[in-house]
């Protein structure tokens, strides 16, 4: 084995060897299915008749302009459940400087920039998994209530295996953007609020926000969450905006790329504003 | 069985701002011999070390092994063991798996974890976390993780700290048996008589800077000497030394004048007409010889790691 391998090999073993990951896991599964179910069992209903729009509160216009439903509730395994990723990547890195392992990590391997390329790789495919348990959630759970409501659930369309193919390649890289973080805000404290202020009030302000004019919104489409959902292809979040703002997001490879710009500029920087720094 | 190899610090030099806790230190540890580091908190001894394992990086000057950095060791941890100050662990580990993702990373066999939790007595233990380790459990567990890869060279800081007197005495005798391999052993400490008793030779630093290397033995030697005399009238012998020029300060058991040769002390009092109760060489303590080194120089010159973090 080589050195970088067996690198790889310690990453994913420190991930596995503490209890962090399934823990994430379950949380976000319990968490995306019980939206994911909920929010099908709203909008079949609406849509099947069984629930009239006015109970709903939705208006009389119930989901016109949003596409189908099948796609919107099964993006949520991204739009929600991409907070689970960054936390695990970013308490990967941020519990290697407080507990102080980074000592036994570089005495055992001391060429630094080796041991983060394995940590990235590694929490890129942990989080590829943490893709596939979010969209067993949101997929699994949010397919059986559509289905039962007698609307289509869609999974025999190419556009349906497309969006899910995408949502583990968005959760991977969201797993790399927490290890950059982590490394760019070694502090376990400060980058756990960061992770949760950021992707649960500020950014979600902000994308909201931009919808008003048309420049912001061009800027806002470059924020990590709304390239995640461009990368994705469809959003929850549209929902909340203004009417005729769905079209306006970048195209899925567009979005893809920017969110891994995110991920190599955070790990990049952490790497020399933490990675190499004297271990003390 | 591993060989020793020879460690040299070459001109090592580090600052922290404004601090210089490391200043332009130079000496080589041999294999075959235990190896004390020793100065006050503060003298910088951690700070060498972890410019020694690469961990620190020096302001100027370099550290090898075996003429080898350590950054550019092939295989760093069948090569040097390192045991620090700083609990290294993640406390939702166990003893085992903290040892086998280190086992992997350095591709070592995973009998080697199993190995090593027997040598330190952990073995017991190996499936409990960490977490609920006494500090003498995981004084062990660092050497467990010192000898994962059976290297020929072992640093080890402040390795007595927190154990208890039967940890002390099989520590002691390890180190023993270890340089008698023919080992290269590096152990550091903050007092002289914690290593006294297995140290070959001595290295002392304070402030940053060597202030002393040798055998163990030659400490001793340095030490200024001194005669302890009393006298049932000790103001007449008192005045006797003064009118003979020596030097000589009130102890609590005599007068302890600054000479070497007790008969000369001994032909002054005769030729005063003092009566002596007491007449002996004062043996200096090792300890004492070691304070008096580095007295005066292990001030003002800040924490030992630059301890900004943390």
């Amino acid at each position: 084995m080589t050195a970088f391998s067996r690198a790889i090999g310690a990453e994913f073993a420190k991930i596995g060897t503490v209890r962090m990951w399934w823990v994430l896991a379950a949380v976000m599964f319990g968490y995306i299915a019980l939206l994911s179910g909920g929010l099908a069992a709203l909008f079949a209903g609406i849509e099947s008749g069984a629930i009239s729009p006015d109970a709903a509160g939705t208006g009389s216009q119930g989901l016109a302009g949003f596409g189908s439903l099948p796609p919107l509730i099964y993006s949520f395994a991204s739009s929600i459940g991409y907070v689970f990723p960054v936390l695990l990547g970013a308490l990967a890195a941020t519990g290697e400087f407080r507990h102080q392992t980074l000592t036994p990590t570089f005495l055992a391997n001391p060429r630094r920039s080796q041991v983060l390329g394995a940590k990235t790789i590694t929490l890129f495919v942990v989080g590829a998994a943490f893709g596939v348990v979010a969209l067993l959630a949101s997929v699994g759970v949010g397919a059986l209530v559509i289905n039962a409501f007698d609307v289509d659930p869609l999974l025999g369309e190419p556009d349906t295996w497309a969006l899910i193919g995408r949502t583990v390649v968005a959760m991977a890289v969201w797993s790399t953007i927490g290890v950059g973080l982590g490394v760019l805000v070694p502090s376990q404290v400060a980058s756990i609020v960061i992770v949760l202020a950021f992707t649960q009030f500020v950014e979600p302000l902000l994308r909201f926000a931009s919808l008003f004019t048309e420049v912001t919104r061009g800027i806002g489409n470059y924020l990590p969450g709304a390239a995640s959902d461009a990368l994705v292809g469809a959003s929850f979040f549209n929902l909340a905006g203004p009417a005729g703002s769905a079209s306006e997001m970048l195209e899925w490879w567009q979005g893809g790329l920017v969110l891994l710009a995110y991920a190599v500029a955070a790990t990049v920087i952490g790497y020399f504003v933490s990675w190499k720094r004297d271990v003390t | 069985m591993p060989v020793g190899s020879v460690i040299e610090f070459s001109n090592i030099t580090k600052t922290f701002g404004s601090v210089t806790a490391v200043d332009n230190l130079s000496f080589t540890v041999e294999p075959g011999r235990v190896t004390g580091f020793l100065g006050p908190n503060g003298a910088g001894k951690t700070t060498t070390l972890r410019i020694l394992l690469g961990l620190v990086a020096p302001t100027s000057g370099t550290a090898t092994i075996g003429g080898i950095r350590y950054r550019d060791l092939p295989r760093p941890l069948q090569t040097v063991g390192a045991a620090l100050e700083a609990a290294s662990f993640h406390p939702g580990r166990t003893a085992r798996s903290h040892l086998a993702v280190y086992a992997i990373a350095a591709g070592l066999p995973a009998a080697r974890v199993d190995a090593v939790l027997g040598t330190v007595g952990l073995t017991a233990h190996g499936a409990q976390r960490v977490g609920g380790f006494s500090l003498g459990m995981r004084q062990r567990l660092g050497l467990a993780f010192t000898l994962l890869g059976d290297p020929g060279v072992l640093v080890l800081d402040e390795p007595i700290n927190g154990l208890d007197p039967e940890g002390i005495k099989w520590i002691r005798g390890f180190l023993r048996a270890m340089a008698d391999e023919g080992r290269t052993v590096l152990v550091s400490s903050h007092l002289l008589s914690e290593v006294q008793q297995s140290v070959d030779d001595v290295i002392i630093i304070a402030g940053g800077a060597l202030v002393h290397r040798g055998t163990l033995s030659s400490l001793e030697t340095e030490a200024a000497p001194r005669i302890l005399v009393d006298s049932p009238d000790r103001a007449a012998l008192a005045a006797a030394l003064s009118q003979a020029g020596i030097e000589f300060s009130t102890g609590r058991t005599g007068l302890l004048a600054a000479a070497a040769d007790p008969t000369q002390i001994g032909h002054l009092a005769f030729a005063a007409g003092v009566e002596l109760s007491a007449l002996h060489r004062q043996r200096k303590g090792l300890e004492d010889a070691f304070l008096a080194l580095v007295d005066g120089n292990g001030n003002g010159n800040g924490n030992e790691t630059g301890g900004e973090s943390r």
